[in-house]
């Protein structure tokens, strides 16, 4: 039973549409992610989602109940729905704990300071209940905007770039922190971001968007190494295309010699295709035949990514620990790691 | 050099005492009249007569006033930011036409139109065939006819500040309060109304300090307050003291009102959740709705501006030959020539103590030109009594010593010539041109400034070459709301203009007064279209804001998709 499901949804405005026929749906417990650059439609379906946005065509379910069709739309406060906004959206004029205990004000007394309490506590904030919002840093203001969602334990909790507002490095440590909790309140939850790393570190199944089309729903492991559209691999991850030819022997035949795998289509010799080489499908072997010349190297801490000219020109990338250095306009050798291989028609790159 | 820069570090804090001064005097008068026995007395005799009437009338007007500028304010101010319906965009700047009238000149076409000869009455007499008598009809010339004309003119104050905290709550507070179990009726009041206190409750102390500072109306009107009061103890009785000491009374109840004001501003900073990234998108509203959100908007603008420009427009046309006639146009020069002077003042005084705090930003210029805005709040009968006692005093110090000198009287020098007028508006206005300017220097960065030298500049060339051309709208604009405030002016001019000097405002006043209403008309037409000019500044720079931030523009591919590349 799916907690969330989505058949063909659209969302336009006036003569825009912003989301085409996206499906997908969410097992209980999970937590998804919708990834995609700015402007590709997939704040506007968490809104969709959530009630804010009319659907064109298509339709929503939430717990097997049909929230959203062209003839129903039930209103966002029915949705037993959860959310935490960009900007927080806390309300100024009341202190920490009225903000949490805000959406389950009909509880009694005790029961609200129970659960504020309780939550405070998994957000790491005891003690914080009086202060008001602008007292707070940004990264307590969203721990609380997340706590005040979770308070009527909603069914499903919706987040919209939640950690975009803060610098990077307690985005990180905030992702790990929330994915903790919403397992530990066993909540299914729907994350926006553009952020791959945020995607990586927060969901059990994710995918990408772009121009109001999902280009491919899966797990971030299949995100990253299966790619189903070179959209996807070029949005997830580092990476080149290198152009190349099938062989009769189902190789294809590229500039880092003959590749060969499952997934190269029998009886399409001669047909041109694009192969995806991730960074870390190539190792820096100085014992390999395979030359290469360096051509451009960035400092990434752990590693270098080195940017390398293969004999025929084309450029691929790939990695080694820092304390291996290579100068450049070095000769190198390269090794191959590919355990699978990934391609696209040819030419689609190019567009 | 060092002289001068003595008198630059010394100038701040010394204009701003000079513009205090008056305050100071106000202030110290209720202290002098606790310690001399005879002053004791004649405040006794205030308290005992006077002053409780006057307390009485004050309190019940600011009551009305606020529930009616908050009413009023707030009700148009969400309609047209969270709805649309036909007219809404003409309506957002419609309603701001009221302030264009001053109280006193809406206050008399109203008398005019409801009086037993005015329109309103003769129709109905001729509708149902009643005489004089045979009806009852209400008085518009009574306190709740102040109290009404003042909500409906004094409203966009509280309408304009709350509009920008609606406009700017983000629509995501909203939104939450939704996703938290609210139906949209409920998260306005539990979210967007409570979010927006403190902008309601700015505007509505601003109108407030207007009506207190109200003079035209309630003595038009016939109701007794301490602005009345201070005229009546001044000229009727001769007792300066006392006139003091009743503006002291009066400042002190300001003083609370600024305080307010300022919490308020305070808190407002902080009632910003977040900056919302997006406009949330208007409620559609059709047929009764709509038609129910119009009139609920119009009727202010309706009373508020529509009809008294209308009545004055209908007088003026039926004095056309009083526009040609020389004493009309002295009255013209003589507005126009003291609205001058006095904006150019006022705007030099405040560039000088701008800059001096953009030199120098210590707490002590920071106190000095704060010290020296205070006169926005201060009505201009306190203003004028707190300048005709001292300028009076030092005229006859002056008198004195020139005729022990030369043996020459050389007369009022300052107290009898519109220096004394002049240096009133430089109190009360100069917060207006400060807060232009200043907001328009703080555009400069000092980082312009910095590479200013760095490319070159000598420091005069920064000022002729930077900040002249950036600087010169917030200075314009600068001069024309104080140009237009004093046109307005009126208590203030009423006391301290010299003998047989007479302005647009006064004259407007005078005729009125007289019940030749009619008469008035070309004056106070003339006031009403100088009005309109600060209003349409307004209007121009909410449309421009509307616009930065409702523009819908269709994101270009390439700024939406950035391919990852290594």
């Amino acid at each position: 039973m799916s907690l969330l499901k989505l058949n063909h949804v659209a969302v336009g405005f006036d003569s825009q549409l912003i989301v085409n026929d996206v499906s997908f749906s969410l097992e209980p417990g999970d937590i998804g992610c919708l990834l995609g650059p700015s402007g590709c439609g997939k704040t506007t379906l968490l809104r969709a989602i959530a009630g804010f946005e009319s659907l064109r065509s298509g339709s929503i379910e939430i717990s097997m109940r049909l929230v959203s069709s062209q003839a129903q739309h039930v209103p966002p406060e029915q949705r037993g729905v959860g959310m935490v906004f960009q900007d927080f959206a806390l309300f100024p004029h009341l202190t920490v704990a009225q903000n949490i205990s805000f959406g389950i004000r009909t509880q009694t007394q005790a029961e609200q300071s129970a659960r504020v309490r309780q939550l405070l506590e998994h957000v790491g904030l005891e003690g914080y209940g009086p202060r008001y919002p602008h007292q707070l840093s940004g990264g307590q203001q969203q721990r609380i905007a997340l706590a005040r969602a979770l308070a009527p334990r909603p069914r499903l909790l919706l987040l919209d770039e939640p950690f975009s507002s803060l610098d990077a490095e307690l985005r990180e440590s905030l992702a790990t922190d929330v994915r903790a909790l919403l397992k530990r309140e066993k909540i299914t939850a729907l994350l926006v971001t553009h952020d791959q790393q945020e995607a990586f570190a927060m969901a059990d199944k994710a995918g990408v968007m772009y121009h109001g089309k999902m280009l491919q729903w899966g797990t971030p492991y299949g995100l990253y190494h299966e790619p189903a559209h070179h959209l996807v691999a070029d949005f997830i991850g580092h990476g080149v295309l290198l152009r190349g030819a099938i062989t009769p022997e189902q190789g294809v035949a590229t500039p880092l010699g003959i590749l060969r795998g499952d997934e190269v289509p029998a009886n399409a010799e001669g047909e041109a295709v694009d192969v995806l080489v991730r960074p870390d499908d190539i190792l820096i072997d100085d014992s390999s035949e395979r030359r290469a010349k360096i051509v451009g190297k960035g400092f990434r801490g752990a590693h270098y990514l080195y940017t390398v000219a293969l004999s025929d020109g084309s450029q691929i990338l790939c990695m080694a620990p820092s304390h291996h250095q290579y100068a450049m306009g070095e000769e190198v050798g390269l090794r191959l790691n590919l355990d699978h291989l990934v391609l696209f028609p040819a030419g689609y790159c190019d567009t | 050099m060092q002289a001068f820069n003595l008198l630059r570090n010394a100038s701040l804090p010394g204009v701003a005492l000079l513009v205090c001064m008056p305050l100071l005097i106000v202030v110290g008068a209720f202290f002098v009249g606790l310690f001399g026995a005879e002053q004791r007395e004649t405040l006794a005799h205030l308290w005992q007569f006077v002053i409780g009437e006057y307390i009485h009338h004050t309190v019940i007007l600011m009551v009305g006033v606020a529930l009616l500028v908050s009413v009023i304010g707030v009700a148009t101010a969400w309609l047209t930011t969270a709805c649309t319906f036909a007219g809404v965009s003409w309506l957002r700047w419609a309603l701001l036409l009221p302030l264009a009238m001053p109280a006193y000149i809406t206050a008399y076409t109203y008398s005019g139109m409801l009086s037993f000869e005015g329109p309103v009455q003769s129709f109905l007499r001729a509708v149902t065939g009643w005489q004089f008598g045979d009806y009852y009809f209400p008085e518009i010339r009574s306190i709740t006819g102040a109290t009404l004309v003042m909500g409906f003119v004094l409203f966009p104050y509280v309408y304009l500040i709350t509009r920008a905290a609606f406009i700017e709550q983000s629509r995501a507070a909203i939104e939450a309060a939704r996703t938290l179990g609210l139906t949209p009726w409920q998260s306005f009041w539990r979210v967007a109304l409570p979010m927006a206190r403190p902008a309601i409750a700015t505007g509505v102390t601003l109108a407030l300090m207007e009506t207190l500072a109200d003079y035209g109306t309630v003595h038009f009107y016939g109701v007794t307050t301490f602005t009345t009061g201070i005229f009546r103890t001044w000229y009727g009785m001769g007792d300066p003291l006392g006139a003091l000491q009743l503006a002291s009374i009066l400042l002190s109840a300001v003083v609370v009102l600024i305080v307010v004001e300022r919490i308020s501003r305070q808190k407002s900073k902080y009632h910003h959740a977040g900056r919302s990234q997006q406009k949330a998108r208007p409620f559609k509203l059709t047929r009764g709705k709509a038609f129910a959100a119009f009139a609920v908007c119009f009727t202010p603008v309706l009373l508020g501006f529509i009809l008294p420009a209308l009545q004055l427009l209908l007088w003026s046309a039926d004095q056309l030959h009083v526009w040609l006639e020389p004493a009309f146009i002295k009255l013209i020069t003589n507005s126009v020539m003291l609205a001058v002077v006095a904006s150019l003042v006022t705007v030099l005084v405040a560039l000088w103590l701008c800059y001096g705090k953009r030199r120098t930003p210590t707490l002590l210029t920071r106190v000095s030109i704060n010290f020296a805005s205070l006169g926005y709040a201060i009505p201009g009968v306190v203003v004028a009594v707190g300048v005709i006692i001292p300028f009076a005093w030092l005229d006859h110090r002056i008198i004195d010593i020139s005729r022990s000198l030369f043996g020459y009287n050389p007369g009022l020098v300052l107290s009898g010539t519109i220096v004394a007028i002049l240096f009133a508006y430089l109190v009360r206005f100069l917060s207006v041109s400060i807060q232009t300017i200043d907001s328009g220097l703080a555009q400069i960065k000092t980082s312009m400034d910095e590479s200013g030298r760095i490319l070159g500049l000598n420091p005069r060339q920064i000022l002729t070459r930077i900040h002249f051309p950036l600087l010169r709208t917030s200075i314009l604009t600068a001069t024309l709301l104080v140009f237009v405030d004093v046109l307005k002016e009126l208590p203030a001019t009423l006391i301290l203009r010299p003998f047989n000097f007479n302005t647009l405002a006064v004259r407007a006043y005078e005729l009125a007064g007289d019940e030749r209403l009619a008469e008035a008309g070309p004056a106070a037409l003339m006031i009403v279209l100088a009005g309109l000019i600060p209003v349409i500044l307004l209007s121009r720079a909410m449309q421009e804001r509307h616009n930065d931030k409702g523009a819908v523009v269709a994101p270009k591919v390439e700024e939406i998709y950035e391919p990852v590349k290594a």
